[in-house]
């Protein structure tokens, strides 16, 4: 449980953490939280040469409103976003679903940003994310750019952020008194989802997104197309699993994955209101 | 009277006379071990130690061909790099098995780190010494070992069938086979004519220990004279002296081992472990201090782990449900090595598979031992206890089902009664007292039984696809381990007696030295509580000297439930004799007969004349001074007791669960949990209560959680806490405890032991519920751990096969 050793940096700015990016290129890991990539480097699964400190840039640490949606700064820790009045009100899936994340110690360290910019299929705020519809700020040498979450995680463990870039917001609609529901079903508390699903629903327009059932997080397309065609919680449920690759662990085998999403959905978007 | 010298509160005393005994006090232990005052191994400061770091085998079964140690001796701060064969010389023995169990018992040569070949993923391969921690685990990375994998035996029917052997040099994998039986003749018979026959086959699951600190050794040569001081978070620093002095050939006088605060055991840190060998070995050959902290990865893997048995049962009735013969045959898996007492674990359940019932002369009880190319195995909170009280108590249910009968029906028409004890079993072994019914019934007042039945048959009605399930299960521990002459009846290479000191300083402070040695059960506030209660001082003013063999030569440490059956006595004796001796100096002063004195709360009063009275503190500084003792009298005012237990100590209880079953899902959410333990006369019932949850949670994680999962080439897949699921507080039902109070009569404090119960109660209450809450749908039986998946997988199949069979339905009294 000792990592490889390893180079530190600590970035003063966020540009100058892109420009060390640019330095120290494939060898560099960003680190806020460090509790998505820490294991990983205990288990010496990941042996970055070079790490650069990204937590203690504190202008990356708000939520503000932002007009017609909330923006919360990359380095926001769970703990924040799940007390944020303003997330609570506007947002209250992803307030909730952050206080869902790990256990209080990993909630008071761990960031949304890094959560996000990890692409864990198993993590929660990922598919929240693309319930939601939100979109992802991205700092690189030729300044800012804005990608839509749906278009964010491409592959596992892997993000549309390029090698230079910084991931510095993550931009929420407003969604104030709508159905939501955030389903996590797991064997302990503090464990990633054996399967998750975080669903959104107003007056026939709906997200829904799945934690861990593929390769990468998912929308689950087949299952809004449904609904906006009409279709009842329990019918659009019944295509959870369609575009799916589930995976075996020692948890769940991919056919108990299938059967569980599906019970999740239609559980969701009741309570959602669907 | 300044504010320091208050008088101390004098409390009115219970039914038993007691003050302090029996009433709930906070444990002394708690401030230093949670502020992180308290030193463990690895937070001793040892300037210039060298750390050990050690090679494990990635391969499950493989013979060694070559190591190349080149790489990692290049390295700096590397000072030194060892194979197997290159510290052979050090030993003087193999590593100990204390426990051949049978004559011919079969046992291969172990050794620190593997000599040839490998036996299981995490098996020493090679040794690394280097002066930082990080040093020697980089320099891990830098040998290069040749292997010739060979096939894993993972599984134990495959173990037993030889096909690949784990040691060539045995010839078989099986180790040993164990009997006991009692009657065959009559169990054939009774097989032949029961009523009812119920034939199960259980599978005790592989489980990790995963005390919160993991193992972390330090050995220290001294100055002067060549002793070596051995620090080890171990639960057994007498034992570890001996073993240590033995296999390495030192005189065990050279030899002092202290065990510093110690985070925790179950089990695990009953043992002699190769890195505790290699650091004494090492820390000799180079003068040097070498330590050594165990990883949690390692801990999941090196060492060593509990259960792992498959369990036939049979039970045979009559028409009423009454029990006529038990019939077990267990396959057990040693894993790759014998280890301290691997072989024995299965047998210490031998006497319980016929659980607290009246059965007749007519029992057949057979072990098979095996190995097996996983991590070795041996004692585990309960250790072939829990397992045997499992299998009795599932197999109950299913004579349940058979009968017709409601499970409390049926195991009250079994039960040993009260009047029966003192009760001889079938075995020979003397249960000392019990009261059965009463434990059950106080439960079954807890957990509102029919309120609970009701409400299952209600929600079946209703068809509901929440299923209530009611578990029950009334167990018998076998505790206080042990009359040293059972002992060796069981061919066990040590004594079973505990040792204590009472010491009562110049300044009327006590000093108790005890040979039992905590790692997390709170002895000294224990003790404590005893002397202070029988000298009529301050628990405050006892300190309790423990865990160093300078200070606390003579011990046998502890596990099985026996520090305060064992180790308790011993001071309930020391104490008896340190007021022998201070009735003989209280006489003297007050010139009387010493049979015309009494002694209360601390104070000798003469029979008649209370105003004719000395305080113990007074004869404490005249056995100091000894200006005036009585002649012959040797000044001091302290005694020495080594106790032996004339027998085991018997708790009991009754346990109920009560849980629910998301039929869609398969997740279960236990809604009640009441453990009714009866463990005699409480010391503290603060201590108790903490035993039962802690013990109640590791049953229960064994009923829902936990499984050390290997694949079919023997590779462990939960080496880490994300994959090993130790369930957190939030895990964990509500736990609502209750006691009866049956004293055992074979010792002065009416005690027996609480450490193992709750953990050998809760698994089959657990699992009786799950099969309780699914059996109207057809699900008759359910693996362990009951995770999501195996629950949905049942569900599923039952329902293929076609829903429920008619004996399959509810308990007789709720259908």
């Amino acid at each position: 449980m000792i990592p490889a050793a390893f180079d530190y940096t600590v970035a003063e700015s966020v540009d100058h953490a892109i420009a060390l990016l640019g330095e120290h290129g494939d060898d560099a890991k960003l680190i806020a939280g460090g509790h998505s990539l820490l294991p990983l480097m205990k288990l010496r699964l990941a042996t970055p040469a070079m790490l650069i400190d990204v937590d203690r840039l504190d202008e990356l640490s708000f939520v503000r409103d932002g007009g017609d949606h909330i923006a919360i700064g990359a380095r926001t820790r769970h703990h924040d976003v799940q007390n944020s009045l303003l997330l609570q009100t506007d947002v209250p899936i992803l307030a909730h679903a952050a206080g869902q994340v790990g256990d209080p110690q990993v909630r008071h360290r761990g960031t949304i940003g890094g959560s996000i910019a990890h692409a864990d299929p198993a993590s929660d705020l990922p598919a929240v994310l693309l319930a939601l519809g939100g979109s992802l700020v991205a700092r690189g040498p030729s300044g800012d750019r804005v990608i839509d979450a749906r278009d964010f995680f491409v592959g596992f463990l892997e993000s549309a952020l390029a090698p230079t870039e910084v991931l510095t917001e993550i931009r929420v609609p407003k969604v104030p008194g709508v159905g939501w529901s955030f389903q996590k079903f797991n064997r302990r508390a503090q464990d990633w989802a054996i399967v998750g699903v975080a669903a959104v629903h107003n007056n026939g327009s709906s997200g829904v997104g799945l934690v861990n059932m593929g390769s990468t997080p998912l929308f689950a397309a087949g299952v809004v197309e449904a609904l906006r065609n009409g279709a009842s919680a329990a019918d659009a449920a019944a295509h959870a699993d369609e575009g799916t690759e589930p995976q075996t662990d020692i948890n769940a085998t991919p056919e108990y994955r299938r059967h569980l999403v599906k019970v999740l959905v239609r559980r969701a978007l009741e309570e959602a209101g669907a | 009277m300044t504010a320091t010298e208050t008088p101390p509160v004098v409390v009115e005393p219970d039914a038993n006379g007691n003050r302090i005994i029996g009433r709930p006090r906070v444990r002394r232990e708690d401030p230093r071990l949670l502020s992180g005052e308290a030193k463990f191994t690895d937070d001793l400061d040892l300037p210039g130690a060298l750390h050990l770091a050690v090679l494990r085998s990635p391969l499950a079964h493989a013979r060694i061909t070559s190591i190349d140690l080149s790489g990692a001796l290049g390295l700096p701060g590397v000072v030194a790099a060892y194979t197997g064969e290159d510290l052979a010389d050090l030993w003087a023995t193999p590593m100990p098995c204390a426990w051949a169990v049978t004559e011919d018992m079969l046992n291969s040569p172990h050794y620190p780190i593997a000599i040839g070949k490998v036996c299981y993923v995490g098996d020493g391969v090679a040794a690394v010494l280097a002066t930082s921690n990080e040093a020697a685990r980089d320099a891990l990375e830098s040998i290069i070992v040749d292997y010739d994998p060979l096939p894993a035996v993972v599984d134990l029917e495959d173990a037993l069938s030889d096909r690949v052997l784990v040691h060539e040099d045995l010839g078989t994998n099986t180790s040993y086979t164990w009997k006991l039986d009692v009657g065959l003749d009559e169990v054939e018979a009774a097989f032949a004519s029961a009523a009812h026959v119920v034939k199960e086959r259980y599978v005790q699951q592989r489980l990790i220990p995963m005390a919160m600190e993991p193992r972390a050794v330090a050995a220290v040569p001294q100055p002067f004279g060549g002793d070596i001081t051995l620090y080890s978070a171990t639960q057994i620093p007498h034992v570890l002296k001996v073993m240590t002095a033995i296999t390495l050939g030192i005189p065990e006088q050279q030899l002092r081992v202290i065990a510093p605060s110690v985070g925790g055991g179950f089990g695990s840190k009953l043992d002699v472990y190769a890195e505790e060998l290699l650091c004494t070995a090492l820390a000799q050959k180079h003068r040097v201090a070498v330590r050594w902290v165990e990883e949690r990865t390692e801990n999941a893997q090196a060492t060593i782990q509990g259960r792992g048995q498959i369990q036939d049962i049979e039970l045979a009735a009559d028409e009423n449900g009454k029990l006529l013969a038990v019939r077990v045959n267990l396959l057990a898996d040693m894993g790759g090595y014998l280890q301290l007492i691997t072989p024995g674990i299965p047998l210490l359940g031998a006497f319980l598979y016929a659980g607290v019932y009246d059965l007749p002369l007519a029992y057949s009880f057979t072990c098979t031992g095996v190995y097996t190319t996983l991590t070795p195995t041996d004692a585990y909170r309960g250790a072939g206890r829990p397992e045997a009280t499992y299998a009795i108590e599932r197999a109950m249910d299913r004579l349940a089902v058979a009968t017709g009968l409601d499970p409390v029906e049926l195991r009250r028409r079994n039960f040993i009664q009260k009047e029966q004890f003192p009760y001889t079993a079938f075995t020979g072994l003397v249960y000392d007292s019990g009261d059965h019914d009463g434990a059950l019934t106080k439960a079954l007042a807890m957990v509102d039984y029919d309120g609970v039945r009701a409400e299952q048959a209600a929600r079946r009605a209703a068809g509901s696809t929440r299923h209530l399930g009611i578990g029950i299960s009334t167990y018998f521990e076998m505790c206080g381990l042990a009359p040293s002459r059972v002992l060796a009846s069981l061919n066990y290479s040590a004594g079973g007696w505990e040792s204590a000191t009472v010491r009562v300083l110049p300044t009327n402070k006590v000093q108790v030295v005890t040979g039992a040695s905590p790692h997390g059960q709170g002895h000294e506030t224990s003790w404590s509580m005893i002397v202070a209660e029988r000298l009529g001082v301050d628990p405050d003013d006892v300190d309790v000297l423990h865990s160093d063999t300078a200070l606390a030569p003579l011990g046998m440490d502890t596990y099985g439930s026996r520090s305060l059956a064992v180790g308790g006595i011993a001071i309930y004796q020391a104490i008896d004799k340190v007021i022998d001796k201070a009735r003989l100096i209280a006489a003297h002063i007050l010139e009387c007969d010493p049979l015309d004195l009494e002694f209360d709360l601390g104070t000798f009063s003469v029979r008649g004349t209370p105003s004719s009275q000395v305080p113990l503190a007074q004869v404490a500084f005249a056995a100091f001074t000894a200006h005036d003792l009585p002649d012959g009298l040797e000044p001091n005012l302290e005694a020495q007791v080594t106790y032996d237990p004339p027998n085991f100590s018997w708790p009991f209880g009754t346990h109920i669960c009560v849980l629910d079953i998301d039929e869609e899902t398969g997740a279960i959410d236990v809604v009640k949990f009441v453990a009714v333990d009866d463990c005699g006369n409480q010391i503290n019932p603060t201590i108790v209560d903490g035993q039962v949850h802690g013990g109640v949670i590791q049953g229960l994680a064994q009923a829902l959680f936990e499984e050390a999962i290997y694949d079919a080439d023997g590779n462990p897949l939960t080496s880490t806490l994300a994959d090993y699921l130790v369930p957190a507080a939030c895990d964990v039902p509500p736990i609502t405890t209750g006691h009866t109070i049956t004293p055992s009569p074979t010792n002065p404090l009416g005690v027996k032991g609480i450490g193992e119960a709750g953990t050998i109660g809760s698994a089959p209450a657990v699992m009786n519920a799950v099969v309780d809450a699914l059996s109207h749908l057809g699900v008759t039986e359910m693996a362990m751990p009951a995770s999501p998946l195996r629950v949905w997988t049942a569900i599923e199949a039952a329902r293929v096969a076609g829903g429920a069979s008619p004996t399959a339905a509810t308990p007789g009294g709720a259908s």
